[in-house]
């Protein structure tokens, strides 16, 4: 599989500038810079707690940065007030490592939920099946609405999480992780749905991996984070060639 | 000097702790009162803690029942005050036995499922997903599960205390041949309501001292399934230490009032 050429103009539509977090004396973050085009598939790559899933979550405002700025489309989330940041959350997306789905919910209230805060984004008589049935057949899984979580397979709870994530049809999706814990033939299946959502709806993606194999398929550009910073950016072409042994140690295999 | 300093860490951490299970409390009076309701999801837990809570609280309740009465019975058939039996056992069970063991069984029931289900969704990111979603969490799982906690233990204890005072009863007519009659119109005549109305209050305050330790320990558990664990444990523990301060400090106002 070779890398799609998607549709990238220069519109940023995320940018973080100098971002600090630390954890008592861990710091995690050291001032880390990042910025996401229109339809650009973005791919950040560093060691496990290198500190990528906390970037994610401060760029969602799941977690307070010490310092920095983060925006997202004209926004500067750490100034939003929390009704603001609840309606840009509707534009972003975001797919957990793992799935995340609600255990207590059949996997049509699990779609439906989203859509319960964001009624003025589709209009109040928005019909919240069709919304639901479409989500779910652009992940292949039109026939599994009723089923519960625990019925379904690894492969299938992600789709199901991905399906959740489109439903509210965000303008750029955030990917912590979403080929981890599956096998070879699924994760290339998600692969596969991903490159077709990023065509189908010209979404910008952030997606966080340790797959070098989903990572050479999908990426426009890479980025690695080591030690709290952005030690190497380019595509994933340039990175796999570079000298540095930091670098190499990632395409190694 | 190390044992003092380790006294000190520990009692820092007792008020910390106990601060912010005082912020996450007025946090959950704050919520209440904003919109959007959860109507639907709150009406669920009801029916979760409620129904599913009655049997558990239904058999505890009849046993004590018939264990009061005939523990107390060779007692007063001593004095020659057996007639008495239906007054002090109904007075027992419903200014203090039935309110504190139905507390005690719910602290373990729904205090402990509360404490887990939460911790679970904490560590499998569920509460995250839902926060992402522009849903408050918050609102959505600690306010309903504390309302309908707080609602249904009043009348769980009722039912209860009902429940109990059958289990009495059964003792009275087996081994007295007192008729059912004559049972229930010396139950309704020793109750007053200042016997009912001091127990249903301290009922609510107990649900909400179960339904709050249990979401507070759930919701910020800690990472892994240890976490979850510690937390559904130490819901019950908490809460039902909980119980028995509120149980006194509730029988100390309410012997003020009789004072007056």
């Amino acid at each position: 599989m070779k890398a799609s050429k998607n549709i990238i103009n220069t519109d940023v539509v995320l940018q973080i500038k100098g971002l600090k977090k630390s954890f008592g004396d861990n710091h995690v973050l050291k001032g880390f810079n990042l910025t996401l085009l229109q339809g650009e598939n973005l791919v950040i790559m560093g060691k496990s707690g290198s500190g990528k899933s906390v970037m994610i979550k401060c760029l969602v405002g799941l977690m307070e940065a010490d310092s920095g700025s983060i925006t997202v489309m004209q926004n500067d989330i750490t100034k939003l007030t929390q009704d603001a940041l609840d309606i840009l959350r509707a534009d972003i997306g975001f797919l957990f490592q793992g799935s995340a789905l609600y255990d207590s919910m059949t996997v049509r209230e699990n779609l439906e939920f989203p859509l319960r805060r964001h009624t003025k984004k589709f209009g109040t008589n928005s019909n919240s099946e069709a919304l639901v049935i479409e989500a779910l057949t652009n992940v292949g899984l039109a026939h599994a609405v009723d089923l519960m979580p625990s019925e379904l397979s690894g492969g299938m709870k992600r789709r199901v999480a991905l399906a959740r994530t489109l439903i509210l049809q965000p303008k750029i999706i955030l990917y912590d992780e979403p080929t981890s814990g599956l096998d070879p033939i699924t994760a290339k299946e998600i692969i596969i749905l991903m490159q077709d959502i990023q065509k189908k709806y010209n979404t910008s993606s952030l997606i966080i991996t340790h797959d070098v194999d989903c990572a050479r398929v999908i990426s426009d550009r890479m980025l690695l984070l080591i030690d709290g910073i952005n030690y190497a950016e380019g595509t994933f072409d340039e990175l796999s060639v570079s000298k540095d042994p930091k670098v190499k140690a990632f395409f190694k295999n | 000097m190390v044992g003092f300093s380790k006294i000190n860490t520990q009692l820092s951490n007792f008020l910390i702790e106990l601060g912010d299970l005082a912020y996450f409390t007025s946090r959950y009076f704050r919520e209440t009162l904003k919109r959007p309701f959860e109507f639907r999801e709150l009406m669920r837990q009801c029916y979760n803690m409620g129904n599913r809570s009655l049997l558990l609280v239904g058999i505890t309740c009849f046993i004590i029942g018939l264990v009061l009465d005939l523990q107390t019975r060779p007692t007063l058939m001593e004095f020659g005050a057996v007639s008495w039996m239906p007054s002090m056992v109904s007075i027992s069970i419903v200014r203090e036995i039935g309110p504190i063991i139905t507390a005690l069984v719910c602290a373990g029931r729904i205090g402990s499922g509360i404490g887990a289900e939460l911790g679970s969704m904490r560590v499998t990111e569920q509460i995250d997903a839902m926060e992402v979603s522009g849903t408050n969490p918050f609102k959505f799982l600690v306010v309903t599960r504390v309302t309908a906690v707080t609602l249904m233990l009043p009348i769980l204890v009722i039912i209860g205390d009902g429940i109990a005072l059958v289990g009495s009863f059964l003792v009275e007519n087996l081994k007295g041949n007192v008729s059912f009659t004559l049972y229930f119109n010396q139950v309704f005549d020793s109750i007053a309501y200042g016997d009912i109305i001091p127990a249903t209050i301290k009922s609510f305050f107990f649900g909400l001292a179960i339904g709050i330790v249990g979401c507070y320990k759930g919701y910020y558990c800690a990472k892994g399934t240890e976490g979850v664990g510690k937390a559904a444990n130490s819901a019950v523990v908490i809460s039902s230490l909980l119980l028995f301060i509120i149980d006194f400090m509730a029988v100390f106002v309410t012997d003020i009032f009789y004072d007056l």
